[in-house]
C-alpha cells in the first residue's frame, strides 16, 4: 500500500474543509472497500479523512413519519433496528443478506452507498479499465463477464453496482442528503448512481468534498408484503448475479402500488418503473409477475459470460413478487 | 507524511499506550508491538476473518481498523476467552471434536462463535453456518467447527452459561 497521512475532524464541516484542502483525499468511514481497493493499487489516495468522530452514529425519526438513517451507523446495526426491522423488513433483509458478520459490523450506510463494482477487471491493474484509468478501454466487454451488466450499460463499461442495501433503498425511495463546500442538498438514492456512458470513473452524482451525512427513508405502505432475493454462485457472502427488491401494497388481491428493483444488472440500482406500472390494479398471479420480469429485461443485452442473466432476471422477478406476495401474516 | 503518536487503549481489561503511525492495522499493533498473537493474519483485506477481534463489544475485522480509530476505545482478543465461561467451553468443544487443523482461522472462528451464541444460544446448523460466514477455514470442511459450535452451545445451555431460548 502506498503512503498516505489519517487526519480526524471532529465534525461534518471540519471533514468537508480537510477534504476539500488535503492533497487527493478520500472520506474513510468503515474501510471495508476503500482499504482492499489501497491494497490492490486500484485507489491510491495521499490523505484520508476519518469520519469516526462525527455525530451522524445514529437512526432517528425522519420528516413526515420517516426514519433517518445516519451515514455512520454500521450496515449491522441498521439491519437489526427495531424500526428498520419493523417498518423496512426489505432493507433489513437486503443487508443481511450481504458481507460477513464482521463487515456488516464496520461497514457504514454512507460507504455502502459509496462501494465500488466488483468487477474483476477493476481490481486487476494490469488489465484495461476505463473506470479505473479512462481512456485505457474496457476488457470486461470481450472478456469473463458472467457478473456484468444486461442494462444501461455503455461500449466503454459493463460493471455492475454491488450493493444490495442500494437496491432495497432504490425500492423504498429513499433520498441521500449531503452536504458540501456549497451548502446541503437532498438526492434520491435512484438518482445517486449513474449509468457509465462515456464516464464510467465516475459511480455516483457526488461533487467534490460532497459528505453523505443521512439516509432518509419515506414512511411506507410496503413493510407487510416485501421480498429480498438474492441469486448468486454461493449461498452466503457471496456477490449477487442478480438480485430483486420487491414490494406490494394490496387490497385484497389486488395490486394498489408495487415496487420493484434489481441489483447485479447494471451499473446502478435498477428500478423497473415499467414492470411496477404494468401491476398497478392488476391481480396477483404468477403469470402476471412473469410478465412483469419480462418486462424489466425488455431492452436488456448479454455480453456473452452473462447471457444467463436475460432468462434469470425475469424469473427473479417473478419470485420475489410471489414471495412477497405471501408477505409475512397481519 | 504522518508523524507517529501515542494512542492509549483498552486490551482484555488493561490500558495500553503505544506509539504508532495512526494508519497502522490494530491486527499488527496486537500482534507486534502488544505481543498478543492470538489473532492471525490470514487474507488481510477483510474477507477471511482469522483476524476478528472485540472492539467495544462488536466483533471487527482487525486487518481494517487503523489503530488511531482504537483511541479510547475498548479490544478483547482471543487471549481473554479462556477465562471467559462460554470460550471455555468452545475451546473444550472445538479440541474434542478437531474442530482444528493448522489453527490459524481458530481464533477467529472463536470470536465469531461466542459472537452468534450471545444473541442466539440455540442456533439451527444454518444459523451457525450464517454467524461463521465470515470466517473462511481451509483445513477442516467446516463440519467439524459447526458440530464443536452445536455442542458448545447445548453444554453452555445446561450448565447456565446461556440462557435457555433465543435473544
Amino acid at each position: 500500500m502506498k503512503p498516505f497521512s489519517l487526519t480526524q475532524p471532529k465534525d461534518a464541516d471540519a471533514a468537508i474543509q480537510a477534504h476539500a484542502k488535503l492533497p487527493d483525499a478520500q472520506f474513510i468511514g468503515g474501510g471495508t472497500n476503500l482499504l482492499d481497493l489501497m491494497k490492490y493499487g486500484v485507489m491510491e489516495p495521499k490523505s484520508l479523512v476519518d469520519l469516526q468522530d462525527l455525530s451522524f452514529h445514529e437512526i432517528g425519526p425522519g420528516s413526515d413519519g420517516g426514519l433517518r438513517l445516519g451515514a455512520g451507523v454500521t450496515n449491522a446495526e441498521t439491519a437489526e433496528h427495531p424500526k428498520v426491522k419493523k417498518d423496512y423488513p426489505l432493507l433489513s433483509q437486503a443487508i443481511l443478506s450481504g458481507a460477513s458478520p464482521q463487515l456488516r459490523n464496520m461497514a457504514t450506510n454512507g460507504g455502502n452507498l459509496l462501494q465500488r463494482t466488483r468487477c474483476y477487471y477493476f481490481y486487476d491493474c494490469a488489465t484495461a479499465c476505463n473506470k479505473r484509468r479512462p481512456g485505457s478501454g474496457c476488457a470486461a466487454l470481450k472478456g469473463f463477464n458472467r457478473i456484468h451488466a444486461i442494462l444501461g450499460a455503455s461500449e466503454h463499461c459493463i460493471a455492475t453496482h454491488p450493493s444490495d442495501m442500494c437496491v432495497a433503498l432504490v425500492a423504498l425511495d429513499a433520498v441521500v442528503k449531503v452536504r458540501g463546500p456549497e451548502g446541503e442538498r437532498e438526492i434520491a438514492v435512484e438518482e445517486f448512481h449513474r449509468l457509465p456512458g462515456e464516464n464510467p470513473e465516475k459511480d455516483t452524482v457526488l461533487k467534490e468534498s460532497e459528505l453523505i451525512l443521512s439516509i432518509e427513508l419515506p414512511s411506507s405502505n410496503f413493510s407487510k408484503h416485501s421480498h429480498y432475493l438474492k441469486v448468486r454462485d454461493r449461498e452466503s457472502y457471496a456477490f449477487a448475479l442478480v438480485s430483486v427488491a420487491a414490494a406490494l401494497q394490496l387490497s385484497g388481491g389486488r395490486i394498489v402500488d408495487s415496487r420493484v428493483a434489481l441489483g447485479g444488472v447494471a451499473h446502478k440500482p435498477w428500478r423497473a418503473r415499467a414492470a411496477e406500472d404494468f401491476l398497478k390494479n392488476k391481480e396477483c398471479d404468477r403469470d402476471l409477475f412473469l410478465e412483469a420480469g419480462k418486462l424489466v429485461v425488455k431492452d436488456a443485452r448479454g455480453y456473452g459470460h452473462n447471457d444467463f442473466k436475460l432468462e434469470l432476471a425475469p424469473r427473479a422477478v417473478a419470485e420475489a413478487l410471489l414471495q412477497a406476495w405471501k408477505g409475512q401474516e397481519s | 507524511m504522518s508523524v507517529k503518536k501515542h494512542y492509549s487503549f483498552l486490551v482484555n481489561g488493561e490500558n495500553h499506550t503505544v506509539e504508532s503511525y495512526p494508519a497502522n492495522r490494530l491486527l499488527d499493533v496486537l500482534r507486534e508491538d502488544l505481543r498478543l498473537t492470538g489473532c492471525k493474519e490470514g487474507c488481510g483485506e477483510g474477507e477471511c476473518g482469522s483476524c476478528s477481534v472485540f472492539l467495544d463489544d462488536v466483533m471487527v475485522n482487525s486487518c481494517l481498523v487503523p489503530i488511531a480509530q482504537v483511541q479510547g476505545r475498548q479490544v478483547r482478543t482471543v487471549e481473554a476467552l479462556s477465562s471467559d465461561p462460554l470460550g471455555k467451553i468452545l475451546q473444550e468443544k472445538f479440541l474434542e471434536h478437531n474442530g482444528a487443523q493448522c489453527g490459524i482461522c481458530t481464533p477467529g472462528m472463536l470470536v465469531a462463535a461466542i459472537t452468534l451464541l450471545r444473541r442466539n444460544s440455540q442456533p439451527t446448523l444454518g444459523e451457525i453456518q450464517d454467524g461463521l460466514a465470515g470466517n473462511l477455514c481451509r483445513c477442516t470442511g467446516y463440519k467439524k467447527i459447526f458440530d464443536a459450535v452445536a455442542d458448545a452451545a447445548q453444554v453452555a445451555r445446561e450448565q447456565g452459561v446461556l440462557e435457555g431460548g433465543k435473544a
